[in-house]
């Protein structure tokens, strides 16, 4: 369970401060789906990367499962990273070098697992997404939606307790946005895990439990 | 994953792996010719002063002559005395020669204790003293003024008669060679350890106090002597038992080697040496020798291999200031280049890789992670281009092996000599003196160069790119670590 206590976070930048989230208190229960929405510049991204212990609020706490995230060293909070939070992210961020197989192992890669281990748990990952036949296609040689896909395998293969998914239809079209949430909303209910996803897009939202809006760094439930 | 990642990564940034292997390789090929073309000219040098101090020699012991006032003419060298009844006389000619053997130009004697001095110093394995000298001979011709008879009265003019032109003329000529006072026991140095028997046989301790000579094969050659010819030095008559000649120089340290003992009676100058050759038990112990004897030996000079490098002149020595100068600098530079092309290399990569590295965190991999991937492939692009550096200086070694490039060297020093004559009595000749000037002692000779190549020098070359490639890492590592996730993710939103 997420817990966010008078949560604030600033940028110091050349044109002054900037307060991108405000005072936020929120509670997310384990095995929810939400979407957070909002306009651009609205502080839906920064809400993520604290969910996702990828930033530290510049005052308040955020709790997962009993651990402050603001208070662990670096160190810590990519161990956490890597075991119980999965990202998915707008522009799909997979390394261009590397097989569809293969970056989907770099997740396990922190683990220490045998090379045999992590090639067969990478295998099935991807093979829960549709893309079994796919594993030795670089990114290049991928469509948008196969690519988000590998992007959902890598984020599975830890079994996390989180998904946090950043725009995961931003750069698809209509048919590949649904395919690709039928995909998030098919994992939710299989694993029980947790899923916010931020968008702008509603036919993404309405797909959520719960609705949450943000605007000028404010978070309010939509009913 | 590492070595995937790695591979891939390189393979991707082909041009930029090329360009940092390139440079690393640049300055590791120069740092190994440099290095190597140093120690083949050290190695020369060494052979140079092999040819004179011989092999095993660490430490030379001498006094240094004192060199005359401005405007004041030198003293020493040899005297020639005649007394009107001196030298063979026949056709109205009288034949006069002499021959005197005195200290060599340029060197001064000290008392023999200074060997057994030497032999009680710690760590010194072996030592064995020697006596330079220079046979002089002066011979000629003069006319006999008792035959002219007495002068006529009526002041009348009588043409002069006799001498070598019958017309009252003279004729002299002047001689010289050196002659090296050695023991004759086969000591472990000196001189006669960088030589090889050509003829005969070398000196045996029996031949002490015995007047036998070896000569060098050069100048036996230019006199026309061999094994069992005689030739006369001190005014005394030598059996020539063996020839010798140099392998690393033209001659070797003295046209004639003789027994010390010999040496020191003739020349008048009984207990008497002028260098002591020192060899240490080993390269450690060299300084500590040095020091002791200069402390047990405060009047002479006690001088290393290292010290006397610097008397051998010649094309070699400027070689050996140039390799050591400019060539040190030039690689130090180039290292330095190829060191700051791939660390800028390395951080313009990071900063592309901004996304990529924010994603890793992202999922999972820690700093440190980050860091060790990135130390990675500069480390893999630093040790290819070790691996290229060696393989083209062993290639510029061969080249240089192959062409041996020839210099002049000579282990020099400086000398003033004179050559004296005596008062005569009536109808002797006349004394007077011819004054010399400085010269060099030693001739000079021709060396090839050869750059040896040591198992060293490499190791030195292929840690210096894998340090170079580490650095770089290193510093790319750092700008990768620092990166916050959210910025590298935000960066790219």
């Amino acid at each position: 369970m997420y817990t966010l206590s008078g949560v604030t976070k600033t940028y110091d930048q050349a044109r002054g401060r900037i307060t991108a989230l405000s005072t936020v208190d929120l509670t997310i229960p384990d095995g929810q789906m939400v979407a957070i929405q909002g306009p651009t510049g609205g502080g839906k991204s920064t809400l993520l990367q604290l969910l996702g212990a990828l930033d530290r609020p510049t005052s308040g706490s955020v709790t997962l499962r009993d651990k402050e995230l603001s208070s662990l060293g670096d160190h810590a909070l990519a161990g956490i990273r890597s075991t119980e939070i999965g990202f998915v992210f707008q522009g799909f961020n997979l390394i261009p070098t590397l097989t569809a197989q293969e970056n989907v192992e770099m997740a396990l890669d922190p683990r220490g697992l045998s090379k045999a281990e992590r090639s067969s748990r990478a295998a099935r990952a991807l093979a829960s997404v549709g893309l079994a036949e796919r594993g030795s296609h670089r990114p290049a040689e991928l469509s948008g939606g196969q690519q988000q896909r590998v992007a959902i395998a890598r984020a599975i293969v830890t079994e996390p307790s989180v998904i946090l998914a950043d725009e995961p239809t931003g750069n698809l079209d209509e048919q590949t946005r649904d395919e690709i949430m039928d995909l998030l909303e098919g994992l939710w209910r299989d694993s029980g895990l947790t899923l916010i996803v931020v968008t702008h897009d509603s036919a993404v939202a309405k797909r959520a439990q719960r609705r949450l809006t943000i605007k000028q760094g404010s978070v309010t439930e939509k009913a | 994953m590492f070595g995937t990642y790695l591979f891939r990564e390189l393979t991707n940034r082909r041009k930029q792996t090329v360009i940092v292997a390139i440079g690393m390789a640049l300055a590791i090929a120069l740092v190994i010719i440099v290095n190597a073309v140093s120690a083949g000219v050290k190695d020369a040098q060494a052979s140079v002063l092999e040819s004179v101090y011989g092999v095993g020699t660490d430490i030379t012991v001498s006094q240094e002559a004192e060199a005359p006032a401005e405007g004041e003419i030198p003293q020493g060298g040899p005297s020639f005395e005649f007394g009107s009844g001196d030298g063979e006389t026949s056709d109205g000619s009288t034949a006069l020669s002499q021959s005197a053997l005195t200290a060599g130009r340029g060197t001064t004697t000290f008392n023999s204790s200074a060997l057994d001095t030497a032999l009680g110093v710690d760590n010194v394995s072996a030592a064995t003293a020697t006596l330079s000298l220079t046979n002089t001979s002066f011979s000629g011709e003069i006319p006999d003024f008792a035959a002219t008879g007495e002068r006529p009265t009526d002041g009348s003019m009588t043409p002069p008669t006799g001498g070598p032109d019958g017309a009252g003329g003279s004729q002299f000529d002047i001689n010289s060679f050196t002659v090296e006072g050695i023991d004759t026991d086969g000591a472990a140095v000196g001189p006669l350890t960088a030589v090889t028997l050509t003829d005969g046989r070398t000196f045996s301790g029996d031949d002490a106090g015995t007047n036998v000579a070896i000569l060098d094969s050069s100048y036996a050659t230019s006199s026309e002597l061999a094994v069992g010819d005689t030739i006369e030095i001190g005014g005394e008559v030598f059996d020539i038992v063996g020839l010798v000649t140099s392998s690393s120089s033209d001659a070797t340290a003295s046209n004639t080697y003789i027994p010390l003992d010999v040496a020191q009676t003739l020349s008048g100058l009984d207990g008497q040496v002028s260098t002591v050759y020192v060899q240490a038990s080993s390269s450690q112990a060299i300084d500590q020798v040095q020091t002791d004897l200069q402390e047990e030996l405060p009047d002479v000079t006690v001088n290393t291999q290292a010290d006397l490098a610097s008397s051998v002149s010649g094309s070699l020595s400027t070689a050996s200031s140039l390799v050591g100068s400019l060539g040190t600098w030039l690689s130090v530079i180039v290292l330095i280049a190829a060191l700051l092309i791939a660390i800028l290399f390395t951080l313009s990569g990071v900063s592309r890789r901004t996304r990529e590295f924010g994603t890793l965190k992202a999922i999972g991999w820690s700093n440190g992670r980050i860091v060790r991937q990135v130390a990675g492939e500069t480390l893999v692009q630093g040790a290819i281009g070790g691996v290229i550096g060696v393989a083209a200086g062993l290639i510029g070694i061969m080249v240089i092996n192959l062409i041996a490039p020839r210099f002049t060297a000579s282990a020099a020093s400086t000398s003033t000599g004179m050559f004296g004559g005596g008062p005569g009595g009536s109808g002797g000749f006349p004394g007077g003196g011819i004054p010399g000037g400085t010269e060099s002692a030693a001739a000079s000779t021709e060396i090839a160069l050869q750059a040896p190549v040591t198992i060293e020098i490499i190791l030195i070359a292929v840690g210096l790119a894998i340090l170079g490639g580490l650095l770089a890492g290193a510093i790319g590592g750092w700008r990768a670590a620092r990166l916050r996730p959210a910025e590298a993710l935000r960066s790219v939103a």
